[in-house]
């Protein structure tokens, strides 16, 4: 009996988040890459968090800095300690929200074309950006994929004249996560 | 009714919990996930001057350098202040594990050769594990094959050998300054009287300010504790820029020692910065010289993407 009505309290206090469906990710996979003719830069971070409001369309990403992983070290202390400052500017974070949130039935497997608006937050500096991706709908998982362009001038990180032939102007990001659902 | 009292704050407020962040902040709902974060690059190579800094070579890193140390300055322009004259250590350093590091050397001086291992036992970091201080543990073995001045004479071997043993403690206090302490001790297998003894004791301390992200001021000093050395000898100071660029870093500095290996610059220093020659002259035993460290990565780390 007693054991019913703790039940019960639950589900009422709980219940009403039952229905706005959010999914979520803790590994979140996101990576860039740098090309010019006289350097490959390339780093992934595969510890990205990720919340997505099924509902709403709306959504966060927030990737620390220094879990991006390269594979040369030094390049990797240079990116923290000179370009991107991660001491005084540990994460990026996304907030932004599908364009048409309506359209898109998350019950049912399939593979969506999506539009993302919203404000990305890197080195201190917000930027509104509008990138495409897709959402796969999976039995109980959301796969979202999207791969789009950021120029670091953008974030205002400096690159000095005797590396700027070492670092492209665009730097190719590209994002893959798999999204679980946050409450059963 | 005491059971029944959480859940019912839970039914009242629970609604509204929820219905707050229906227009805002969806990370919070998964809470902050607390990570161990290590601190890194509290200096900008895995040397100050002459002795070594907190930081390791990471791993898969091979570091290879080319130190010079020059005569002193003080006869100007008939020498180029010291440039005609120099000592020279070609080394290679290898990261094992990002705390575990092996090296070898040469210098001209002496011929020696030169091996060590480091290894981090402490590791300074911030978050879910909370740790004031670097701590490293060196290990390196001098051997001197330059040969016996008196070759007819019985000589050993182990005559040639040095050892060092040191503790590195330090902190990186925030971007700008890493301050070390050193407590070194060298072994001399063979000394030239009874007075100088074979273990010497000296500590070290160094330090680093970062005057711009590629830019920073280095000091590092050795005390030899009295009554251990010869009075001919005294402490090495040295004062230099680590200068960052890509793949390099040069390291120019000021010091007052010629050697580049322990048992040298800690027991064998033989002028100070400043000081009066047997004739009374106020003379200076400074000398420029230089590091360059050049990496390459070996090994690449594994499953990256």
């Amino acid at each position: 009996m007693q054991k019913r009505t703790i039940l019960a309290a639950f589900l009422l206090a709980f219940g009403l988040t039952a229905q706005a469906q959010r999914f979520f990710t803790r590994d979140a996979k996101v990576q860039f890459n740098s090309e010019t003719p006289l350097e490959k830069i390339e780093a992934v971070n595969k510890s990205g968090t990720a919340v997505f409001d099924a509902k709403t369309g709306q959504m966060e990403w927030k990737v620390l800095i220094k879990s991006f992983l390269f594979e040369r070290a030094l390049m990797q202390e240079h990116f923290n300690e000179n370009y991107m400052e991660s001491n005084r500017y540990p994460s990026a974070t996304f907030k932004g929200a599908l364009m048409q949130p309506a359209d898109m039935d998350y019950k049912i497997p399939s593979v969506n074309k999506v539009r993302v608006k919203g404000a990305l937050t890197i080195h201190g500096v917000s930027k509104d950006i509008e990138v495409p991706g897709t959402i796969t709908i999976g039995e109980s998982t959301l796969t979202f994929q999207s791969t789009f362009t950021l120029s670091p001038a953008d974030f205002g990180i400096d690159i000095p004249g005797v590396v700027r032939d070492k670092i492209a102007k665009t730097i190719v990001v590209k994002v893959n996560a798999t999204l679980s659902p946050m409450n059963k | 009714m005491k059971k029944t009292l959480p859940f019912l704050i839970a039914l009242f407020f629970g609604p509204f919990l929820f219905a707050q962040d229906e227009n805002g902040d969806l990370l919070s709902l998964l809470g902050e996930e607390s990570t161990v974060e290590y601190a890194t690059a509290s200096f900008k190579t895995n040397r100050v001057v002459n002795g070594h800094s907190l930081e390791n070579t990471a791993a898969g890193v091979l570091d290879f350098k080319i130190s010079h140390r020059f005569s002193p300055v003080r006869n100007g322009i008939y020498d180029l202040f010291g440039l005609d004259g120099a000592t020279i250590r070609f080394g290679l350093d290898y990261g094992i594990t990002d705390r575990l590091m092996i090296g070898v050397g040469r210098s001209t001086k002496e011929k020696i050769i030169d091996g060590f291992a480091k290894y981090k036992i402490l590791r300074q970091s911030a978050g879910k594990r909370n740790m004031p201080v670097t701590l490293s543990y060196l290990v390196d073995a001098q051997i001197k094959t330059v040969k016996f001045p008196e070759e007819e004479r019985e000589n050993y071997f182990s005559s040639r050998l040095y050892y060092t043993h040191q503790l590195l403690i330090g902190r990186k206090f925030n971007d700008q300054l890493s301050l070390q302490l050193m407590p070194t001790l060298v072994h001399r297998n063979l000394v030239l009287t009874r007075a100088e003894k074979n273990d010497v004791f000296a500590l070290g301390a160094a330090g680093r300010i970062k005057l711009s992200k590629r830019v920073t001021l280095n000091a590092e000093y050795y005390f030899v504790l009295p009554d251990q050395i010869s009075s001919d000898y005294t402490n090495v100071l040295s004062v230099g820029f680590d200068i960052e660029t890509g793949g390099h870093v040069f390291q120019l500095h000021f010091t007052n020692s010629s050697d580049m290996t322990y048992k040298g610059f800690i027991t064998e220093t033989t002028e100070d910065w400043f000081f009066k020659s047997a004739e009374g002259k106020s003379m200076s035993g400074i000398r420029f010289g230089f590091n360059i460290s050049r990496v390459f990565t070996i090994v690449k780390p594994r499953g990256l993407y």
